[in-house]
């Protein structure tokens, strides 16, 4: 489709600001100005609705269909909690009003949203206390690697490696390396799991720490997890907990409980936050007692009168994460959905995400090659190496989804599973739904048996079909400047 | 339940078909001695009672301030049609693009996002955005350290000290050499900046309009830095662009900033926008989501997401960043708003909110014991009132005629006691102004 900016006409106005009240406008010096606007687009407000209507016309959201997108729990929106964002007590809030004097008294609401959070989730997530600072999952693994390096700091440990799992998320090893870590990757073992004989050798005296997703990104609880923590614990290591995959646990079980010392909650996966096309999404974190000292500055206390007050005197605190307080407009659906949910709901959230993944595992098991055969929890992972000597890859399954009306499942990740499809079809979801996706991924299964050729056509309903990213590698077009073509120099 | 669609008949058939005989032993490989009792939580809340506890929350705020108070983040007005687009749910439900050929709106919307960054900032490439301007700021930093492999950087104290504070604790475990300038006269202090620069140095931070609200010409920093082999970075105010010379312009080679003001919600403090742009030579050491613009098996122009080789999924622990996703609903936010003024709008936004600052600076100075500190220094739209008392007390007399009058500088800087920061956007009439001003000229 064409640009905005190739829609633009000359002289066009969209929507005007209002006439200024002012009599004498002020002309600062001009050196300081810029010496010709900014190139933006020039259109009418119903030009603007609808190039952008018809821009959303060609995406594909959880609203439009199964989006069984692994690791992602790409759950159903209430659209109650976008109304809850938008209250004007909420949106029109400025961040800066506690730190007036008397200011928390002006924000009382916000930071008793703040506080009920911290609070659902230290008893969710078995923590003594969170801070939801941290503005999206892989900015909470930072955060929480950064406790880890101001906990044996604070103890004169000169400790820098920390251990991953070679089936962990790649923002986990990032994370690491970020907050000043060396990363130790721990392989995993035939049945899929962390191979704790690999991990019992690697740790040593320089061991900070461990970050776990459990259950793991290959849909396996880990029985021994206790045994692991115990095994970094020994060591004055911590374990991390990566949330990714806590709508799995939700009322089943608690990470605190399981050992875990630091976890992360993706309040836009297990939460069910809008993802938003790739944020804004949050990504609190909650740690155990003896680590509540590290956590950011700020946090919200209670007083005893019931009213509340935001703590800046933390001398231990790695520091700030974030501006404020987190991304609050997140924060506060995700506190509506706890409410909706509640203790039952909670529970029962996770007990059909775990029975929808596991009725898509056995419906496919005789037509994709499943790696690891156990039950799985909320997501499962098959393989298309079957399909492949065919010449069908996991991309062209994929591609064949989108042209039945669903969303691919995460394909190649795990890293650990060749041609990896990792099917995540989270609590909202029907048994109709899934039925016609186990039909259209069998129907798929059968073509690569009869017809592979069929796959290089698809996907063959989209407005494009597969793009050149070599192309757009290799030949950068990322920016239409003004005035000239695409952004250049960027070339190798 | 809410949310759960399956009938108790449908559970069953699931169930058989799996072959357990229920729920719970779809849960055996969780020991049982770590499996939870319950959790201490209420029951479920029905819609309408949620809907009631939280609009009770949100009433207890104090959404009735006339709201003088900026430092970066800025009470503009949103235009109609910018909700209306980002609450389509197509955009909001959808996730990151992994598969373009069903996401080519958010790519295209990230694209077209892309540019109006680049020609709003005079700078040849942008990426998808990032959380806030502070972390943005962060990681423009760090990418100053992988362009020139040094390990030094300069920070003018103008910078917001919320970023500031930002930038020591991300970097405290790095062994970065983080030295912090104070300002000269309300601006960047070009000897101090140029005694701290040496070879060692990667890249110097600056601002503008600065914490204080002060307009700078950057050229000769950006001068002073290239001379030695180090970046110019530049937070900028995205609104202030309509008017104020860009970063560009000025010989930046990365440019960051805060795009809330760009039509998103103040929403106490997120979600926000960082945005990120820079030279073009650089784009390979950039962090985060990068769109492009290539063509499909037809020849069909399209998009998909680009130097995948940078990012965490590929590079793992070498990556240019940990960052994910971006912020797109948030970008997608700021390019309707954009659109909608588009180039005449911007322009006339910028004059205005400039006018009615300098209309309240005018009326406030006017008062008997008021000054502008910095009062030789250009504006934009906000500044730093002197008062005879301590700002904070002020403030407090204010607040009782539900005047937000500013923020007290007390906070963050030494020596001002007496200085409140006070920001002037379109949504200010002049009614308001004046208000102020009597409210404060009786308060002193």
């Amino acid at each position: 489709m064409k640009l905005s900016f190739d829609k633009s006409v000359p002289g066009r106005r969209g929507i005007r600001p209002p006439a200024s009240d002012i009599d004498s406008p002020v002309a600062i010096k001009p050196s300081l100005l810029r010496d010709r606007p900014a190139e933006l687009a020039e259109l009418s407000e119903l030009d603007v609705v609808r190039h952008f209507t018809a821009l959303s016309e060609l995406n594909f959201g959880v609203d439009s269909g199964l989006y069984p997108l692994g690791s992602c729990t790409m759950k159903y929106n209430p659209k109650i909690c976008e109304q809850v964002a938008g209250l004007a007590g909420f949106a029109g809030l400025h961040p800066l009003l506690p730190q007036l004097p008397g200011g928390p008294n002006l924000v009382r609401g916000a930071l008793a949203v703040l506080h009920a959070v911290d609070l659902l989730l230290c008893e969710i997530c078995g923590m003594a206390e969170f801070t939801l600072q941290p503005l999206a999952g892989a900015h909470g693994e930072l955060t929480g690697a950064m406790i880890i390096a101001a906990y044996h700091a604070d103890r004169g440990n000169k400790k820098k490696t920390i251990l991953i799992p070679d089936s962990a998320h790649g923002t986990n090893p990032a994370s690491a390396a970020i907050a000043g870590f060396t990363v130790k990757s721990i392989p995993s073992d035939s049945a899929g799991l962390m191979d704790t004989g690999a991990l019992a050798e690697a740790i040593d005296d320089d061991v900070a720490g461990l970050m776990l997703t459990c259950p793991n990104t290959l849909g396996l609880f880990n029985p021994h997890v206790t045994d692991i923590c115990r095994m970094i614990h020994d060591a004055d290591g911590l374990v991390y907990y990566d949330g990714a995959n806590l709508n799995a646990l939700l009322g089943r079980c608690r990470p605190g409980d399981l050992g875990f010392d630091i976890v992360h909650v993706n309040l836009h996966k297990t939460f069910a936050t809008p993802h938003g096309g790739g944020g804004p999404g949050a990504g609190p974190v909650g740690v155990v007692a003896r680590l509540v000292d590290f956590l950011p500055i700020s946090v919200v206390r209670m007083r005893q009168d019931g009213s509340y007050a935001l703590d800046y005197d933390r001398p231990k605190s790695i520091g700030y994460v974030a501006p404020f307080y987190g991304s609050f407009g997140i924060i506060a659906r995700a506190h509506a959905y706890m409410l909706m949910l509640g203790r039952d709901g909670l529970r029962r959230a996770a007990d059909h995400a775990v029975l929808n993944a596991n009725y898509v595992r056995v419906r496919l098991a005789s037509h994709y090659d499943l790696p690891h055969k156990q039950a799985c929890m909320h997501e499962c992972v098959f393989s298309a190496t079957r399909q492949l000597r065919r010449g069908v890859s996991a991309m062209d399954i994929a591609k064949g989804i989108i042209d039945r009306g669903m969303h691919p499942p995460t394909v190649y990740f795990p890293l650990t599973v060749a041609e990896a499809m990792m099917i995540e079809p989270t609590e909202t979801e029907s048994k109709e739904v899934l039925d016609d996706f186990v039909d259209a991924m069998i129907g798929l299964a059968r073509l690569a048996e009869s017809d592979p050729e069929a796959f290089v056509e698809m996907p063959a309903t989209t407005p494009v079909t597969r793009l050149d990213e070599v192309r757009a590698a290799r030949r950068p077009d990322l920016a239409s400047l003004a005035g000239g073509p695409a952004a250049k120099g960027a070339a190798q | 339940m809410p949310f759960i669609p399956h009938t108790d008949e449908q559970v069953a058939e699931m169930l058989a078909a799996i072959g357990v005989a229920d729920i719970d032993e779809l849960f055996a490989d969780i020991p049982p001695e770590l499996r939870c009792d319950g959790l201490r939580l209420p029951a479920g809340l029905s819609e309408q009672q949620t809907l009631a506890h939280m609009a009770h929350l949100a009433g207890q705020n104090a959404t009735d301030l006339t709201l003088f108070v900026g430092g970066g983040f800025y009470d503009h007005y949103t235009p109609a049609a910018v909700e209306a687009i980002v609450s389509r749910s197509e955009f909001y439900t959808a996730y990151t693009p992994y598969q373009p050929e069903i996401s080519q709106g958010t790519l295209q919307a990230i694209y077209e996002y892309q540019s109006a960054m680049c020609r709003l900032t005079d700078m040849e490439v942008a990426n998808a955005s990032m959380y806030d301007g502070g972390t943005a700021l962060y990681e423009a930093v760090m990418m100053a350290l992988r362009v020139t492999g040094r390990n030094r950087v300069i920070v003018d104290e103008g910078v917001s000290p919320i970023y500031r504070t930002m930038l020591r604790s991300y970097t405290t475990n790095l062994g970065i050499d983080l030295a912090e300038t104070p300002t000269a006269g309300g601006l960047a202090d070009r000897g101090r900046i140029a005694a701290e620069l040496n070879d060692g140095t990667a890249a110097v931070v600056a601002t503008n309009p600065n914490f204080f609200g002060c307009l700078d010409d950057l050229t000769d920093l950006a001068d002073a830095a290239h001379a030695r082999g180090a970046l110019l970075i530049v937070s900028a105010y995205p609104i202030s662009l309509g008017l104020v010379k860009t970063p560009g312009a000025m010989g930046a080679d990365i440019v960051t900033g805060e795009g809330q003001s760009l039509g998103l919600p103040l929403s106490f403090g997120g979600p926000y926008l960082g945005f990120m742009t820079a030279r073009a030579e650089h784009v390979r050491k950039m962090p985060g989501r990068i769109c492009g613009r290539t063509v499909d098996a037809n020849g069909r122009e399209g998009f998909v997401l680009t130097l995948q080789a940078r990012e965490q999924h590929i590079r793992r622990e070498k990556a240019t960043s940990n960052i994910c996703t971006n912020q797109s609903l948030c970008a997608l936010t700021s390019l309707v708003y954009l659109s909608l003024l588009g180039k005449g709008g911007l322009v006339a936004l910028a004059q205005l909110c400039a006018d009615k600052a300098h209309y309240a600076h005018e009326r406030l100075t006017a008062i008997r014991g008021v000054s502008r500190r910095f009062g030789g220094r250009w504006f934009f739209n906000e500044f730093v009132l002197e008062l005879p008392t301590p700002a904070r007390v002020v403030i407090n007399r204010l607040l009782e005629k539900r005047i937000a009058a500013g923020f007290p500088l007390a906070r963050y800087y030494e020596d001002m006691d007496n200085c409140l920061l006070l920001a002037v956007t379109e949504k200010r009439t002049k009614e308001d102004i004046d208000r102020l001003a009597a409210a404060l000229e009786v308060s002193l």
